[in-house]
């Protein structure tokens, strides 16, 4: 009867852990979406745009999904924007999730600028996420997220390079 | 001296939106990879680039170690009037660099 009791209590236990991590994971799956990227990503991009998160739309990160060399990456941003005195692109930067540095580059535009257009060669480790912010001149960020495969990474190799 | 390439239209009508392509050899040392003894090399990157159209400054540029060897930035300006654009790339170890292209600019 004992043994029991005690098979009885366990049973109790395992079955209130079960419960317990079944609504941790369900926890896990509701917050997933805002917390996709490490955090250093997030620092950075925070970092960038002073705390604003940046909505998604009008950005256009153009670059290849299936990357057969990390070394050299074109990259193109593009943003919706009429680039008129009174609205315009002041700034685009580019960031990645998994390179040492979550940094690739930031540009300064203007209303000369004339076209809210970069391009640009880059290196990724290894395959991983990019972020394009743009800063526009209301003060507003936007970004858009790609997810590139790279099949020769950038940085792995010795001395030739 | 690096080598330095320029592609930019030398005529222009007034207002007309064009490209500018800058290419510089450099070998953009990460910081993060190890040379033939085992050890890391040491960072040696460029870390800004900057276009100025007579002076006044229309785009610049902060690069980081994800930048790829030999550094291309394309990017667009508006011709407003005939002069000089000035192009300057400063890095590590006090690498800096400046080209000059001019562009002649037409009535619209």
């Amino acid at each position: 009867m004992s043994g029991n009791a005690i098979t009885d209590g366990t049973r109790r236990k395992l079955l209130q852990t079960g419960a317990g991590l079944g609504l941790g994971l369900g926890l896990l799956v509701l917050v997933r979406p805002a917390l996709a990227s490490p955090e250093a990503l997030q620092a950075a991009i925070a970092a960038y745009t002073g705390g604003a998160v940046p909505k998604a739309g009008k950005v256009t990160l153009d670059v290849a999904k299936l990357i057969d060399n990390g070394n050299a990456v074109p990259i193109t941003v593009t943003v919706d924007s009429p680039m008129t005195a009174a609205a315009h692109v002041t700034g685009i930067a580019v960031f990645n999730e998994r390179n040492p540095e979550t940094g690739v580059a930031e540009f300064t535009l203007g209303p000369r600028s004339g076209k809210a257009q970069v391009a640009t060669r880059i290196r990724l480790a290894t395959s991983q996420k990019l972020v394009a912010v743009a800063r526009l001149s209301d003060g507003s960020y936007w970004q858009q997220t790609q997810d590139v495969i790279v099949t020769l990474a950038a940085c792995i190799e010795g001395e030739a390079m | 001296m690096a080598r330095a390439l320029i592609h930019m239209p030398a005529t222009a009508r007034q207002g007309e939106t064009i490209e500018i392509r800058a290419l510089i050899g450099h070998a953009m040392e990460t910081g993060h990879r190890p040379g033939a003894d085992g050890k890391v090399v040491a960072r040696d990157i460029i870390r800004t680039f900057a276009c100025s159209y007579n002076g006044a400054t229309v785009f610049d540029a902060a690069l980081h170690p994800a930048i790829s060897a030999n550094p291309y930035i394309a990017f667009f300006t508006v011709a407003t009037e005939s002069g000089t654009l000035e192009f300057t790339w400063r890095g590590d170890n006090g690498f800096a660099q400046t080209e000059r292209m001019p562009i002649t600019v037409s009535a619209a």
